[in-house]
């Protein structure tokens, strides 16, 4: 299997505090691996660190065999490489349709294409992906209306249009009604088959992520705790400790 | 009534009555011009202020950067008085445009006070080099050439150029909001570092907002420049304290981020200032001052912000449970 | 023979200027560490700083004008300042505080504007300064002059920062402001009454402002139209600076004002101004390019 994202000895701090020590972690194309762990342990520092929200202080990123930790974060997203936010960011004062139709995939744009109308096409892509997250019917409402749940299904839209060859979803079932989680993991798990799109998910819901991933790394203190496949972490005693607290 | 001709019909009306108000009004034909001009101030503060969150307090960089070139075109090029002022204001277009290509790589990079501030010094700086500079008269500044006809005629010509610009930036800025142009800007305003995240290329965009910005201001600034028929570096050209801080006030009070906004803000302010002046004198400024404190701690939204919260519908957003949740 | 080959040839001419640009420094500082604590305590960028200083000058005037010593200046434009500083903030800045940095930006700046037209109204558009009957001293062996009246402008300068200072940390409500400034929040919950610090900070600026005016009255000019320079001014230290270091605004202020003297000997006086307001372009430019390159940019 091919790898997608290289992750080499990774590390990064932030004044005295490290945030990620030497992590290493490997994702091939079409796969979707879990990333869990207790608070604090650096999950989501090391996705800022992949798609190029601050510098790396050791290591390296590599994605399709492109060194991508010097790049710059439109760079990397333009390589095919984006993230969803923890806090969930989304274009609040423009509508759903919108907030579709400005995540169409980078082209070359010179000053013609820079003015023209969205294309037929896009426009119904947009609708269509809409549809897929069950937002259709808001498509002409503000996105900073929508609930919180439903921000983050417009934000997993805008991610599948812009055509990601991968994607980090950090926390993707956060706040999210529980009744509607098993709808996310079906969607994310057919924007992986029939998309091909590569998922890299941090997770706290454990449930939802025995459920979704095929492999799963566990960080703790910033460092790589523990990798393989779900069960495996499941029944792994480091694992357990890090998240209850060892003694 | 078609749904094209239903948007059609305001902006024919206001181009109707546009066309025959010098007649109308014949007495107030200078103030007329300054009408169309400050709805042209208001329009282009707004792209970068309104529609992308860039509050530049310089963009009367870009009035005086025309206003000077098209003087000095007229004053040096040997033309005759009508191809020197449409080959001037060409040009200062042009370099205003270049400014802003060449200086946006910079200062667009700077967000939020930094870019107010930055801007805010760029249009003072300017007015300073421009009063030292002897080339384009310093600080006694430039007088643009004599009219080769009468008043009256001159008036009328200023008068169709002011609302020609104003009509020009107004229909320019309508075609670009309803294409890519306008989303990415709108992006850019609502959370730039998601834009940035998605790949756009948000450097581009707000490079060509401020030029397209430019180049209407560029005009604008060999027209008045024309219009008064002197310049002054600090009080006519570079006037911040005037010009530069009406462009934002006109705008945030007729609702900015809309396209109809900035235009009722500056065709209210400027009806307001027209009818006030008199009474306040010297203390307009200060009315100014007070004004511009008051709008934004109590009225921030602007006229048409304000019914856009109240009526979003007029504005094009709403549900669609008339659609149920299926497509078509 | 040019200005900078002037310079080149009689070094004394770079000390003399040397002097003269630290010496007005150090009231730059004082106007630059008003702007950081506010900035800091309650993230408000206080566009009429410059016309805080500019009224702090004209009270100073009137003082002289009625009669007293020109030294009662200073302690008058602090304690008048003081609460205009107090006033302004119950019926404007207080609305602000919370509120977008959009809004905060235009309020203050608008306040900048009515300030100085309403100077300029009221005063009148004529340059001013008062005579503080202080001769001249002669250093290095009569090779440069320097006006007494500056040197105390110096120190007072130095003397009124250093009491901010000692008040910040000493007092319970400077201890109050540093930990509002830290966390409001926390603040508010452990019991600080935190619009009660804010008004102080405000109030505290705009007099720190007011008797930076009353030395600059005495040692140079004041005019209406002289707050955005010194706004202006005190934003390029801050930015220099950052927020929380005060040796750091001393030196970029005193580098602040020797660079501006330079230029205004080699570029001609008329483009002084020209100068600092460039200057903070090109300021704001090469540090957002700076930190661009860790993927950062100003905040």
């Amino acid at each position: 299997m091919t790898a997608l994202l290289e992750v080499e000895a990774v590390s990064k701090r932030f004044g005295g505090v490290v945030a990620n020590d030497t992590v290493s972690l490997g994702v091939g194309a079409g796969e979707i691996v879990g990333l869990i762990g207790p608070n604090g342990s650096g999950k989501t520092t090391l996705f800022n660190s992949i798609v190029g929200y601050h510098p790396i202080d050791g290591g390296s990123i590599r994605f399709r065999g492109r060194e991508i930790s010097k790049l710059r974060v439109p760079q990397i997203a333009r390589l095919g490489l984006l993230r969803t936010f923890q806090q969930t960011r989304i274009y609040r004062r423009m509508t759903c349709l919108q907030n579709m139709l400005i995540s169409v995939p980078d082209a070359p744009e010179g000053p013609i294409a820079m003015f023209a109308r969205p294309a037929d096409a896009a426009v119904e892509r947009a609708e269509e992906l809409l549809e897929f997250v069950g937002l259709y019917a808001k498509r002409r409402l503000r996105a900073g209306d929508l609930s919180f749940g439903q921000q983050k299904l417009l934000e997993f839209a805008m991610a599948l249009m812009n055509e990601p060859t991968m994607l980090l979803l950090d926390e993707p079932t956060a706040g999210i009604n529980p009744t509607l989680i098993n709808g996310l993991i079906e969607r994310l798990k057919r924007a992986n088959a029939d998309l091909g799109i590569t998922l890299l998910v941090i997770e706290h819901n454990m449930r939802v992520i025995m459920n979704l991933a095929q492999r799963i790394y566990c960080l703790a203190h910033g460092e790589l705790l523990a990798e393989g496949r779900p069960e495996e972490i499941r029944n792994d005693r480091r694992v357990v400790d890090a998240y209850l607290g060892a003694h | 009534m078609s749904p094209l001709a239903r948007r059609l019909a305001p902006l024919l009306a206001i181009g109707a009555v546009a066309l025959v108000a010098p007649m109308l009004l014949p007495a107030f034909k200078t103030q007329l011009s300054f009408l169309w001009i400050m709805v042209c101030f208001a329009l282009t503060w707004d792209i970068m202020g309104g529609q992308m969150g860039y509050n530049s307090f310089g963009n009367v960089l870009f009035l005086g950067v025309g206003m000077y070139l098209c003087a000095v075109v007229q004053r040096d090029a040997g033309l005759g008085y009508f191809p020197g002022l449409f080959v001037g204001l060409a040009l200062g277009a042009m370099l205003a445009v270049a400014v802003a290509a060449v200086l946006g790589s910079g200062i667009l990079g700077l967000r939020g006070h930094y870019f107010a501030i930055g801007t805010l010094g760029l249009g003072i700086a300017a007015g300073e080099i421009a009063s030292g500079w002897d080339y384009i008269g310093a600080g006694s500044g430039l007088v643009t050439p004599q009219y080769p006809g009468d008043v009256d005629t001159r008036k009328m010509l200023f008068y169709y150029s002011s609302f020609a610009l104003a009509a020009a930036t107004f229909l320019t800025l309508r075609h670009i909001y309803g294409g890519r142009f306008g989303l990415a800007i709108n992006a850019i305003r609502d959370d730039e570092d998601k834009a940035e995240a998605m790949g756009l290329r948000t450097t581009r965009y707000k490079t060509m907002a401020w030029c397209v910005s430019a180049v209407f201001l560029g005009i604008a600034g060999g027209i008045v420049g024309n219009m008064i028929g002197f310049i002054d570096p600090r009080d006519v050209a570079f006037a911040g304290p005037t010009f530069g801080v009406w462009m934002v006030l006109m705008a945030i009070l007729g609702g900015k981020g809309t396209l109809w906004g900035p235009v009722v803000g500056a065709v209210v302010f400027h009806v307001t200032q027209e009818l006030f002046w008199t009474y306040l004198l010297g203390w307009q400024r200060v009315a100014l001052g007070l004004l511009i404190v008051v709008v934004v701690l109590f009225f921030p939204l602007g006229i048409l912000g304000w019914l856009r919260e109240r009526r979003p519908e007029l504005f094009g957003h709403r549900v669609d449970e008339a659609d149920g949740g299926a497509r078509p | 023979m040019s200005n900078l080959d002037l310079l080149i040839q009689a070094p004394v001419l770079s000390l003399q200027l040397l002097i003269d640009g630290i010496l007005v420094g150090a009231v730059f500082a004082l106007a630059a560490y008003g702007m950081a604590l506010v900035w800091g305590v309650m993230n408000v960028i206080n566009i009429a700083q410059g016309e805080f200083v500019m009224l702090g000058g004209y009270v100073a005037l009137f003082v002289v004008q009625a009669g007293y010593h020109p030294a009662l200046g200073v302690p008058a434009a602090a304690a008048v300042m003081f609460a205009v500083g107090w006033g302004l903030y119950r019926v404007v800045i207080y609305r602000v505080v919370d509120k977008d940095l959009f809004i905060s930006l235009l309020a203050t700046f608008g306040l900048s504007i009515l300030l100085q037209q309403f100077a300029n109204q009221v005063f009148g558009a004529d340059v001013r300064t008062v005579d503080s009957g202080l001769g001249t001293r002669f250093l290095f062996g009569g090779m440069v002059t320097v006006a007494e009246i500056k040197l105390v402008a110096f120190a007072a300068a130095f003397l009124l920062g250093g009491c901010l200072v000692a008040f910040l940390r000493r007092s319970r409500l400077g201890q109050a402001i540093r930990a509002t400034a830290q966390n409001a929040r926390a603040a508010r919950i452990l019991g600080i009454d935190t619009d009660r610090v804010y008004a102080a900070t405000f109030a505290l600026n705009a007099a720190i402002c007011g008797a930076a005016g009353a030395l600059v009255i005495m040692t140079w000019i004041v005019h209406p139209y002289l707050g955005l320079v010194y706004t202006v001014r005190s934003f390029m230290i801050v930015v220099v600076a950052g927020l929380g270091n005060l040796a750091a605004v001393i030196a970029a202020a005193l580098g602040l004002g020797a660079a501006e003297n330079f230029a205004g000997f080699l570029l001609g006086a008329e483009y002084q101004a020209a100068f600092v307001f460039s200057l903070l372009v090109v300021i704001l430019v090469f540090r957002n390019r700076r930190l661009g390159r860790q993927r950062k940019y100003l905040k």
